[in-house]
């Protein structure tokens, strides 16, 4: 009777075991079909040519020295947030609150900046506001990190409430400083003494940004990879209970890496006031905290990984902007292309994790992409 | 361990590259600029798309524009009120850009930022109003008095209100206007109080209630605050603000209109009478020009009736009332010959008195003195101590249901 029962067409396993060279032919074998994907839509909804459009992405990431330095400088700000972001979801502690907390550190660096720059020097006002980010970054942070680990509180919907919070208080504070009154924004904070703005580093305005994302980036590499701590929130990740029962406290582990995330993600904040936009804004965290998941999941919580994917987020918004300038077409059509290329992206991650049989090429790893 | 080693180097290298690149690249980008002699580059920031009334009002005649001076246009959209803003206007240098516009109020201070930045480049803040304060020699303002177009839609909304009153179908005893507003700035206040006095000099006895959305765009709470309005006795609405919001409520509570940006007879053919509008298309041929042939561009240009700056779109005779027309070009004659001030101070009363003196707010500075004396002659001199309005008494007549800073 069994051998009578129709075979189904397609069936799936879950791979055990997959070479990295296997797993990259994967991951570049989808992004050539997407790129095809993406050739084709772009042909018959605007007629251009796709290779063209494919070039002045390019030259809209790498054309000139001002675009690398912004393309740096977009990277840097949310490799940090991922980076940030790594260590609490590895723990699978869901954090969606890194724009928050990044938004916490704004609001700390915009009020030491308006309401410090005449009574401090310029060194000084600069040490104080990166204090006041961190302490800020790390407190929106720890208030749902002790919350759940004290009362199990959700920390999905805590952390995500919290990025309101900080967002209607950002608002508020815009209304009281703002500069010409009535208009309803900041505007560019000490434009004219450029008190408490970072000092340009060998005649470069970003440079300061990209290096401090390099170091933190190498310090969450170590931090995750070689220390007991980063060991003990993988273990917790894992599996509480055996967390417990080889003698870790959870909760300290939570509150702990918590802490931690919240100081990157301030100290985010304060390079995005005092270092690059030097205004405060309640749109000024730009959805990094959501998209810094994605560029931490696509990379699998490993810290230099998040540079590539990282490097792919900010390559495809710039370079679908400017294609909306070079050839008139709307910014949509940017976002169309994006959405097609990280759908297959994220789609090869299936093909990595398992396995399709077709009914007649039995056993055979055939049909992978 | 190896193999990570390996992989650590290629990531640590595609970070390095770019930079390598970018330390090469400077010089050749040097020589593209000289090469692109035969056309002058113009660019336009905008913070929305075609979408926005707003911004498509900038975007129209700027092409246009462009292709009548002979220029080349380059056009960067959706663009945000942050540091975008300075790398986008950088780009358009790099591009070869000779003169740059933008078009949002919140761009100005990094429009400023990049002028100080590239002083051989022009930056113009369309509706900005630091300039004036900045003193930086290659950034401006520039504006319209737009108050006179409100003002001249207003006479059309208040023959619509005599017709209607002789008609015996008004909602009241006295006639009553509606106004949805953005924000309480000084832009807006002084956009309805002139639309107020226009409609004041022809019906007498009319009065204002004024609603706030807090957006610029936000087509619900445009619509809510219309039927607001009209639940409350208005027998007219108008609008600053730019969303279809507001006409749509009209049409279908079949209540006349007065519009912004253009018009919406389209959406709304039994209700809307006519709209003011800003047309960019002079001052940016003014700016272009004025690059082409090295002379200074003013620090603040206010475009007038007389620029063709402002202007009203098609009058609606199916629904507007009788000789609307023939009144509108009264009046706009008066306003050009200077027979006739919008914000004449014999016309309106603050708190029950004609006011004598009038200190603004005119220099955009973080002390936010009421510093420059603004009235004399009879009249409040609107615009011309800067492009941007400046205009924010709260006069008798109008009628504040709530306020919104934002």
């Amino acid at each position: 009777m069994d051998k009578q029962k129709k075979e189904p067409l397609i069936h799936i396993t879950k791979r055990k075991q997959i070479s990295k060279k296997h797993e990259w032919a994967i991951r570049l074998g989808s992004i050539l079909i997407a790129l095809v994907v993406c050739a084709i839509i772009t042909t018959v909804t605007t007629h251009l040519n796709p290779i063209s459009v494919y070039a002045s992405m390019i030259d809209g990431s790498f054309g000139s020295e001002r675009k690398i330095w912004a393309l740096l400088k977009e990277l840097s700000i949310l490799l940090m947030v991922s980076v940030a972001l790594a260590p609490a979801f590895k723990m699978k502690f869901w954090n969606l609150g890194g724009g928050g907390q990044v938004m916490a550190g704004v609001l700390a660096t915009a009020t030491c900046m308006i309401t410090l720059d005449d009574k401090l020097s310029n060194g000084m006002l600069i040490l104080v506001s990166l204090i006041a980010s961190l302490a800020a970054g790390a407190l929106w942070a720890f208030i749902p990190a002790f919350c759940k680990a004290k009362w199990n509180t959700n920390e999905t919907l805590f952390t995500l409430m919290m990025n309101y919070v900080a967002t209607q208080i950002v608002a508020y504070y815009i209304i009281i400083w703002e500069s010409p009154k009535g208009s309803g924004k900041i505007g560019i904070i000490n434009p004219n003494t450029n008190a408490g703005w970072l000092p340009t580093v060998a005649g470069k305005q970003y440079l300061l940004p990209v290096l401090i994302s390099i170091v933190v980036t190498i310090f969450m590499y170590i931090y995750l990879k070689f220390s007991k701590h980063g060991y003990e929130l993988s273990v917790v990740g894992e599996s509480q209970s055996t967390a417990r029962y080889v003698g870790i406290n959870v909760g300290k582990v939570i509150v702990r890496t918590l802490i931690l995330c919240g100081l990157i993600c301030g100290l985010t904040g304060w390079l995005l006031v005092a270092g690059t936009d030097h205004t405060m804004t309640t749109t000024l965290e730009a959805g990094r905290g959501f998209l810094g998941v994605m560029v931490a999941w696509l990379a699998h919580f490993n810290p230099i990984g998040m540079i590539l994917s990282g490097l792919l987020m900010v390559f495809m918004s710039r370079g679908g902007s400017e294609i909306s300038t070079a050839f008139g077409l709307n910014n949509s059509f940017g976002d169309i292309l994006t959405g097609v290329i990280l759908f297959f992206v994220i789609g090869s991650e299936f093909f990595i994790n398992y396995q399709m049989h077709f009914r007649k090429s039995h056993g055979k790893e055939a049909a992978d992409v | 361990m190896k193999k990570r080693l390996i992989a650590l180097m290629i990531c640590l290298a595609m970070v390095m590259m770019p930079m390598l690149a970018a330390c090469g690249g400077g010089s050749s980008d040097g020589g593209d600029s000289g090469e692109a002699e035969g056309k002058m580059k113009v660019g336009l920031i905008t913070l929305h798309d075609e979408n926005s009334t707003y911004d498509n009002n900038f975007l129209a005649s700027f092409q246009e524009s462009c292709d009548k001076m002979g220029v080349e246009a380059v056009i960067k959209k959706n663009v945000p009120e942050g540091q975008e803003c300075y790398d986008a206007a950088g780009e358009m240098v790099d591009d070869g850009c000779k003169l740059i516009f933008s078009d949002s109020f919140g761009h100005q201070g990094f429009m400023l930022q990049a002028a100080k930045d590239n002083p051989d480049v022009q930056f113009v803040s369309c509706t900005g109003d630091n300039a004036l304060v900045a003193g930086v020699d290659n950034y401006h303002n520039a504006f319209a008095s737009i108050y006179e177009g409100r003002y001249l839609a207003g006479v059309a909304a208040g023959m619509k209100l005599n017709e209607i009153k002789e008609a015996g179908n008004l909602k009241g005893d006295t006639p009553k206007m509606g106004y949805v507003g953005a924000f309480t700035y000084a832009e807006v206040v002084s956009g309805y109080t002139s639309f107020y006095l226009g409609a004041k000099s022809v019906c007498p006895d009319v009065t204002m209630d004024v609603t706030f959305t807090g957006s610029w765009y936000d087509e619900t709470a445009e619509k809510e605050g219309a039927n607001k309005l009209i639940q409350g006795g208005c027998d007219l609405i108008s609008q600053h603000a730019d969303s279809m919001g507001a006409p749509t409520a009209c049409e279908e509570a079949g209540i006349p209109d007065v519009s912004y940006n253009g018009s919406t007879k389209s959406a709304a053919p039994n209700t809307y009478i006519i709209s003011s509008k800003i047309n960019w298309s002079p001052f940016y041929e003014y700016a272009i020009a004025a690059v082409q042939n090295g002379e200074a561009i003013d620090t603040n240009w206010t475009g007038t009736l007389d620029t063709d700056s402002v202007q009203l779109t098609e009058l609606n005779e199916d629904v507007a009332a009788e000789g609307t027309a023939a009144k509108l070009e009264e009046v706009e004659a008066g306003l050009k010959d200077g027979s006739i001030h919008v914000f004449d101070t014999s016309t309106f009363t603050v708190e029950g008195k004609h006011l004598d003196s009038y200190l603004a707010d005119v220099e955009a500075d973080e002390a936010y003195e009421h510093e420059t004396e603004v009235i004399s002659d009879g009249y409040f001199h609107e615009s011309e101590f800067r492009s941007a309005p400046y205009f924010d008494i709260q006069i008798d007549g109008i009628n504040l249901l709530d306020t919104n800073f934002g």
